[in-house]
Parts: C-alpha cells; sequence; structure tokens
C-alpha cells in the first residue's frame, strides 16, 4: 500500500487549494501535498466561475475594502461572521493584485486602469473579471503555472480522500482512494486543510463540476468538526433552462446583464421584480436571494415559462451593442441556435454556491488541531446570502491564510496506522465488488431530485420531514449497496464514497433548514414566510460518535 | 408516435483487455449531447461504465475528449443524432485504463 508522508496535506485543488499549496510554500513548508478527485487545477468551481471577482481596488470609484465589507454584511441578512467577512474584504485587493502580476489578464479600459463593474448588491463599481466569460478558466490556468514552478508543491490527480484520520482528538492525515487503481492510500500530515469547495453536486439542477458533492462537509462532520450556517444554499436565479445550450456553464447569463440589463419576464412577457419589491426600471439590481425567491413564486402561481422559468430578454438591445457586450460568444450562442435580438431565453434557479461551511477562526483553523478550512468549505464569512463576486475573492484570500495558518502549525499528535485501519480496511472490501438490489449511482440521481424538491428554493416542514426520512433510509441502505467488480477507475465504487458523503451533506443541510422556523436570506420557508429577530444567529451542525447529525442554535 | 432513440456503441473493458463493445439505446432528447447519453446510461442501465468528466457542460474541464467515431472531440459539446449509431473509445495513442477513460494525467500527479 502506498503511503505518503507530508507536512501539509491539501485536500482539493481548485482556487482556494492551489492558493493555499503556494502560500504554504511560501511560509516554508518543505512538503506540500496538493490533492485532487479530478485532475489538479481542472476540477472544482474555479475553473467554472464566468463572472467576476470583488475587491475594493479603487481603480473606478472611490471605494475601500470597509465599503465592500458593508456591502457585504448587507447581503449577508444580518449572519455573517464579521471577523471573516473583513478579512475577505480587506485582503481581497492583495491577491486581486498578486493575481495581476502573475498577469491573470483582468480586463482593463483603455486607460489601463483595471475595469470594475457594479454587480447586484455591491454599492460601487467593484468586480473584475477576465473577458470573455472566463473569469474561472484564467484564474485556474495562473494559478495551475504558479504551483507548478514550486519544487516543494508534489501534485497528485484521481485521489479522493474518504475519511480523515484523527489521533488523540487531532487531525493526522487522511485516507484517500486511489481511483485509477482503486487501492486505498494513507497519508500522514502534520496540517490537512480542506479546500474540497461546496455541495451544489447534491441537486438536480446545479452549475457544479462533478465533483462538488459535499465532500468536505462529510469529512469534517465525521472527523469531529462543527459546521456552521449550513441551511444557505445560494440558488443562482437566471441559471440557463431552454433551449438545450452546450459548451457553456448554465450561469453565463449574469455578465451580460451586467453590461446590458436585460429584462426577467414572467410567462406571459411581463416584468414581475416590482412585485416583489425591487425595481430594475434602470440598471440590474436586484440580489440573488430576492430574485431566487421572486422567479420560484411567480413558477408556482402559474406563471412561469414553457419549461418551468421565466424569459430572460435582451430583445431590446441594438444588435451592434449586443455584439459589443458578447463578443465571440455570440458565435456560440448561434451554434447552440439563439439570437437574442429575435428571442428570449428560459432561466431558473440553480444551485451555486453554499454559504455554509467548516467553522473556523481568522487563521483558517478549525476547531480540531490539525485540521484547517479553504475556500467554498469555509462556513460564516457570507451569512444567510454571499453577495456576488465574492466566491473567487474568498477562495484566494482564505487559501492563503490557510496554508500560511497551517505551514507554521504546530502538531500536536502524530499518525499511527492503527488509527487509519478501520477506513483502509473499507476501500478494500469495497474495491472488490459485491452484490445487491440497489446500487449509488441511482440513489445519488434520486438524492438530486430529492433535494431539489424538497430542500430547494421554497421548502416547508412537511418537505423537509419527508427529506429526513428518505435521507435516513439511504444511509442505511449504504452497507448493503451493489457495487460493480474490478478495481481500476471503477465509477461504481467512486460513486458509493460520493453518496455516502453526500449524503452526510444533505443531512446537514435539511436538519439546519428544518430547526431555522423563519426566512432570511437563501433559506425561504413557506410556513415561516417572515424573517424572526430573534433568529439572527448562526446555526450549528455537528455529528456524535454514533453517527447521529443535529443542528442547534447553541454551540 | 415512439420517441426517438440514439445508439451508442462504446468501447469497454480495462487495461488491455481484447476489445469488446457494448450498444445502448438512449431516450433522444434535442440538443441532447454525447455526455448526457453517458451519464443516463450510468443511471439506468449500466453504473460501471468510467467515464472521465469534470465541469458536465461548460467545456472548460476539457476532461471528457474521447474518440467519437474515430474523430477526437468533446463528449460534452458533440451532439446525439437520432436515429443513428455513433462508436465511442478511449483518447487513441494514450494507455487504456477502463472503458473510456485513458490516462491523461502528468506523469508527475499518479499515485506511486
Amino acid at each position: 500500500m502506498t503511503h505518503l508522508d507530508t507536512d501539509v496535506l491539501i485536500v482539493g485543488a481548485g482556487g482556494a487549494g492551489m492558493y493555499a499549496a503556494i502560500s504554504a510554500a511560501r511560509e516554508g513548508a518543505q512538503r506540500v501535498l496538493l490533492l485532487d478527485k479530478s485532475l489538479v487545477g481542472r476540477g472544482g468551481a474555479t475553473i467554472m466561475a464566468q463572472m467576476t471577482v470583488a475587491a475594493a481596488l479603487a481603480e473606478e470609484s472611490d471605494d475601500d475594502w470597509t465599503r465592500h465589507l458593508d456591502d457585504t454584511l448587507a447581503s449577508g441578512r444580518g449572519l455573517c461572521d464579521e471577523a471573516l467577512a473583513a478579512i475577505l474584504c480587506e485582503e481581497a485587493p492583495i491577491r486581486i493584485r498578486e493575481m495581476g502580476g502573475w498577469r491573470v489578464g483582468w480586463a482593463r479600459r483603455d486607460t489601463g486602469r483595471i475595469a470594475q463593474v457594479t454587480a447586484p448588491g455591491h454599492s460601487r463599481p467593484r468586480c473584475c473579471y477576465v473577458d470573455f466569460l472566463n473569469t474561472g478558466p484564467a484564474v485556474a490556468a495562473t494559478l495551475r503555472r504558479q504551483v507548478s514552478r514550486i519544487d516543494a508543491i508534489r501534485r497528485l490527480s484521481n485521489l479522493t480522500v474518504t475519511d480523515l484520520v484523527t489521533a488523540d482528538g487531532a487531525v493526522v492525515g487522511a485516507i484517500a482512494l486511489d481511483t485509477a487503481a482503486g487501492l486505498p492510500v494513507t497519508i500522514a500530515a502534520k496540517a490537512t486543510i480542506i479546500a474540497t469547495g461546496g455541495l451544489t453536486r447534491i441537486y438536480q439542477r446545479n452549475s457544479a463540476s462533478a465533483n462538488m458533492g459535499g465532500d468536505g462537509y462529510a469529512l469534517a462532520l465525521m472527523a469531529g468538526a462543527r459546521l456552521v450556517d449550513m441551511e444557505f444554499v445560494q440558488f443562482f436565479p437566471i441559471g440557463h433552462l431552454a433551449p438545450r445550450l452546450v459548451g457553456m456553464d448554465p450561469i453565463m447569463w449574469d455578465p451580460f446583464r451586467y453590461k446590458l440589463g436585460g429584462r426577467l419576464l414572467d410567462g406571459a412577457g411581463e416584468e414581475f421584480l416590482a412585485r416583489y419589491g425591487s425595481d430594475e426600471s434602470d440598471a440590474y439590481t436586484t440580489p440573488r436571494d430576492i430574485a431566487t425567491h421572486a422567479i420560484v413564486s411567480e413558477v408556482a402561481a402559474g406563471r412561469g415559462s414553457p419549461h418551468g422559468g421565466v424569459f430572460l430578454s435582451f430583445e431590446h438591445v441594438p444588435a451592434i451593442e449586443l455584439r459589443a457586450a458578447f463578443g465571440p460568444v455570440i458565435e456560440r450562442l448561434a451554434q447552440n441556435g439563439i439570437d437574442l435580438a429575435r428571442s428570449t431565453v428560459e432561466v431558473s434557479p440553480i444551485a451555486h454556491y453554499h454559504m455554509g461551511g467548516i467553522a473556523v477562526d481568522e487563521r483558517m483553523a478549525s476547531e480540531l488541531p490539525g485540521l484547517f478550512a479553504a475556500g467554498e468549505a469555509v462556513g460564516g464569512a457570507n451569512g444567510a446570502n454571499r453577495l456576488s463576486g465574492n466566491a473567487i475573492s474568498e477562495a484566494l484570500v482564505f487559501g492563503a491564510r490557510a496554508g500560511a495558518s497551517a505551514a507554521t502549525a504546530k502538531p500536536v499528535s502524530r499518525w499511527h496506522d492503527g488509527a487509519a485501519a478501520e477506513a483502509v480496511d473499507r476501500i478494500r472490501a469495497l474495491a472488490d465488488g459485491r452484490n445487491g438490489d440497489e446500487c449509488a449511482t441511482v440513489l445519488l440521481d434520486e438524492l438530486r431530485a430529492l433535494m431539489g424538491e424538497a430542500v430547494g428554493p421554497l421548502r416547508d416542514a412537511e418537505g423537509l420531514r419527508y427529506a429526513l426520512a428518505r435521507l435516513g433510509e439511504m444511509r442505511a441502505a449504504l452497507p448493503s449497496l451493489a457495487i460493480a467488480a474490478g478495481r481500476e477507475c471503477n465509477a461504481s465504487l467512486a460513486d458509493w464514497f460520493e453518496l455516502r458523503a453526500s449524503l452526510v451533506a444533505a443531512e446537514a443541510v435539511t436538519r439546519a433548514a428544518l430547526a431555522r422556523r423563519e426566512s432570511r436570506g437563501a433559506h425561504q420557508r413557506t410556513d415561516f414566510p417572515d424573517a424572526d429577530a430573534a433568529l439572527a444567529r448562526r446555526q450549528s451542525v455537528a455529528m456524535d460518535r454514533n453517527g447521529a447529525i443535529a443542528a442547534s442554535f447553541g454551540r | 408516435m415512439n420517441p426517438k432513440t440514439a445508439r451508442l456503441r462504446v468501447r469497454r473493458g480495462i487495461a488491455d483487455e481484447p476489445a469488446r463493445y457494448d450498444e445502448f439505446a438512449v431516450p433522444f432528447e434535442d440538443g441532447a449531447t454525447v455526455l448526457d447519453a453517458l451519464i443516463w446510461i450510468r443511471v439506468h442501465r449500466d453504473p460501471s461504465l468510467a467515464i472521465r468528466y469534470s465541469c458536465i457542460n461548460a467545456n472548460v474541464c476539457k476532461e471528457c475528449t474521447i474518440a467519437i467515431d474515430g474523430r477526437v472531440l468533446y463528449a460534452c459539446t458533440t451532439r446525439l443524432v437520432a436515429d443513428k449509431t455513433m462508436v465511442l473509445a478511449p483518447l487513441p495513442g494514450k494507455v487504456r485504463l477502463r472503458d473510456l477513460v485513458a490516462e491523461t494525467r502528468p506523469p508527475r500527479e499518479r499515485t506511486p
């Protein structure tokens, strides 16, 4: 069996993980191990970001980070962890300029200034980007290039971490499934950083990559760490719905709304946002939580578009302006049979980002010694509703912090093989395949449908209780599920571990959603439609020794 | 009217096992892609089918590159064709790991 030994282990190689690796090496870590279940720097959410990055660079206005913080806190609907939000806003300009120095290619005005646009929820033009729809791929490619230049960083692809290993209450490493070989790998680490991104893949309609199944939350919970804000799943309001659009991320319409406005219309072709208290007559200003709530409410009232969303129209925009704003994307749309000058498209909310995550301090240290978190896996900074543009900023800022903290942390406990035995044996036993009536691949499909229906943008107690019951049945079925034979690249085996993690993450979301008997930000209860001032505080989710998951408003 | 179908002949097998093809009929919807069909097959017909993909629809990860009717293409942007059989194989010129998965990891990123 392969055993690896490292100073800093980073689980997940998107923006947060790669930045953490760079930062850990910069702070003196001699051996940094950067893992990804997909290919390093290819999977995850960062590479898919087609929109903008928020940072108070003050290139186009009299901005400073405290104003960015004000907007972040307002968007968070009273729930942000202010210390984390302040770190995010204060350090974002440092990271954005560092990325600029690494030639990420931020879009610039003719004057040479970095272009900054006003995304919804921002009081000033603050959001930079790489044209056209290239922010995420450019950030990922830039970080891949930096990572590859640092000898201290070792990269390994197709390793899925299945369990953290604890000894005397501290995280001392991890067990991974080498998916190519179907074999367990043990990894001793002085410090471990979870940078696995979020959980949007547990929803049927999502803008996620295949590896956003909530692994990081499950790993942390199972090891004994605490999660916060798990009920707050951000649904991106105008995810593409119809006609079928290939080769483009479903959230690609937003940057064009920044540039051109665009109109949201109900099934009868009427504007409707004003009915939900938002006025877009001058500009695109509706925050994500309000727009999502408005759209799903219109559809529920029978006023939706044919495929169950609403219409987005740029028909009023002159063709020359469309071409200037969309650039080469006009041709890609034409290949999909879409001509914005002549027709609308259908859009509807799509699971996009998770506000909840691992409880950490200002060093990105969890409450478990040896365990850190970075990026979307961190909970608290964005409260009940993330401000547009804060996700990449958070990946870079929290990645840099986590890497530095992990590099300088003093280990309090040491690896021993006995602590890893159960997880290693589990992989070995499952990898040989086994018969059964049901399989994880089918249950994952059911899980995504269930979460979309019962734990989506509109929730009530009845649906949440139904979801909990079914999640419990699926979790109980895990030990008897069928797994195909053949260790190498065994997709059925990988699905079993994904289902195991996704069920834990899904239950954490659902329990927190049931316990929060109010509506706030991204969490909207039809049976408790108003906010309750007494509930303007965070919930924790924890797992006990028997695997039972519970949410609570106390600590 | 009968719903339309598309047919895929998929090269199967682990490593250098002799070539074997499984044929699947999948429901055809306008605009659907080869990757949509492969994901459908995994859920509805054969969970053991090995494919490589990450970003699903955005065509940024480039992991789903395979040979489709002999041409190297992305499964996520190649459209299905109704009432036609397409032949799928892993990337040519690479070591085959299983089914449609070829060894595309850089050598330094492989577990020792």
